[in-house]
């Protein structure tokens, strides 16, 4: 094992809140990610009667309200399921969840407005530090490790040249993830790069992308479409001047929102992009000898079959 | 105040030819700041003369950050400006120059759409309701 490595038992078993999007356009997020959780002895439970996190539009409108959407699940979780870890894929959910864990230990308003609608609703009242959220990849890089990932590799990655988008959420704002920029070992909120060391041990060539958390105006890809467009379109055209055949992501919004505007870009531009996406968890999937059905490579708008078969991949 | 579209015609030109200026990283350094000046004097505030880490973009960007967080979501690009440069400087290679000038036209395509929508840049750091006065209990 590496020394940088710290791999901690207690995620061997961990409450998977799947959040909406992985209901719906991420599904092939979901697909895959339980999948390599099979595949690697981990046990995903899913939480029980989960509701939205509050995603951006309840936060907008009411922070408080959307603090209670996303520690009610919390709360479950803890109190109802007996798990002290919950792990959430979706960049906006796991953003949501830290969010609210921010507010309930730093805002005495947060705890009194959460104390009278826990009651009012009958969940169990949610404490700060109940219970630690995550995201798919603390869970993998914490619970397996990149030499135990190596060393159950089936079908590397190499010569696989990959960009890792990370986008907005995963590292912003700083506060809310105490946990980061905690030195040797923790994840880097300016240079995230746990997508890097786990590609990169299924064999891949992480390719060195400036826009890794760049804004890809995902919120206003219906109201400012345009705007959108050129954001995705110079996030797609920095990949492809830097070498790379795929963009990796990590969260159903990022990965929607490249497809979307990859497309967009060739009706409206006339400008096309080669790059093709998919899910984190697809190519550690592939990497790990999973078929590109079983990880639902099929439902991603971006075709990247025809480039996996050149690799010998699927 | 440089026009977006003056902006955007130089970032391209340094990118299409970058032996046109003697400096590319200074001028797309420039450029960066001429694009967080535009934001700066839209919202009628003299830009800082300041540098900040040794980078008057960085100050500019911080200055521009102070009434509005949701416009930290270009801190990164900023300061991948910034980190392109020094690696230009470091390694005088010349096919970089193509790589600043993107960070340089993400940062435009950014503030140019937050100008037009303010909204843009919200949705991930999350800053308006960590900010914001409470809304009214009294409903709840």
């Amino acid at each position: 094992m590496d020394k940088n490595e710290t791999l901690r038992s207690d995620l061997q078993r961990v409450a998977y809140y799947p959040g909406c999007a992985l209901e719906g356009s991420g599904h092939a997020y979901n697909r895959s990610t339980k999948q390599i959780g099979k595949k690697l002895g981990l046990d995903l439970v899913e939480i029980k009667d989960w509701n939205c996190c509050g995603a951006m539009e309840v936060k907008n409108i009411d922070p408080e309200i959307q603090n209670f959407l996303s520690v009610r699940n919390m709360s479950i979780a803890k109190h109802k399921m007996g798990l002290d870890v919950v792990m959430a894929p979706c960049n906006g959910c796991y953003h949501n969840l830290k969010k609210a864990e921010h507010d309930v230990t730093h805002r005495e308003q947060t705890r009194s407005v959460l104390e009278k609608l826990s009651k009012k609703s009958k969940v169990p009242e949610y404490k700060a530090g109940d219970v630690e959220t995550i995201h798919a990849l603390d869970w993998i890089k914490h619970a397996i490790g990149e030499t135990n990932l190596a060393r159950q590799v089936k079908n590397s990655l190499e010569g696989l040249k990959i960009a890792n988008y990370y986008g907005c959420m995963y590292t912003r704002p700083r506060h809310i993830f105490p946990e980061k920029d905690q030195g040797e070992g923790s994840e880097s909120t300016s240079n995230p790069h746990f997508m890097d060391d786990l590609l990169r041990a299924a064999g891949a060539q992480i390719i060195d992308f400036p826009l890794k958390t760049a804004c890809c105006g995902g919120a206003h890809t219906l109201s400012d479409s345009d705007t959108s467009t050129r954001l995705v379109l110079n996030i797609l055209q920095a990949a492809e001047s830097c070498g790379a055949d795929v963009i990796a992501t990590e969260c159903p919004t990022c990965h929607t929102g490249l497809e979307m505007h990859q497309i967009r870009a060739e009706e409206t531009l006339n400008i096309t992009t080669k790059p093709v996406m998919l899910y984190f968890t697809q190519l550690l999937g592939l990497a790990l000898g999973l078929s590109p059905r079983k990880l639902g490579i099929q439902e991603n708008v971006s075709d990247s079959l025809d480039l996996l078969r050149q690799r010998g991949l699927a | 105040m440089m026009e977006f579209s003056e902006i955007e015609n130089s970032i391209e030109l340094v990118r299409d030819d970058p032996h046109s200026v003697s400096d590319p990283a200074a001028r797309l350094l420039t450029l960066g700041e001429r694009i967080l000046e535009n934001w700066l004097q839209s919202h009628e505030l003299e830009p800082t003369s300041n540098e900040h880490e040794g980078f008057r973009l960085l100050a500019l960007h911080r200055q521009g950050a102070i009434n509005d967080p949701s416009f930290l979501a270009c801190r990164e690009t900023c300061r991948e400006l910034v980190y392109q440069v020094n690696l230009y400087r470091m390694k005088n290679e010349i096919s970089q120059v193509n790589m600043m000038a993107m960070v340089a036209m993400h940062l435009l395509y950014f503030v140019r759409g937050k100008l037009e929508v303010q909204q843009l840049g919200e949705f991930c750091c999350s800053s308006k309701p960590l900010r914001i006065q409470q809304s009214d209990t009294t409903t709840r």
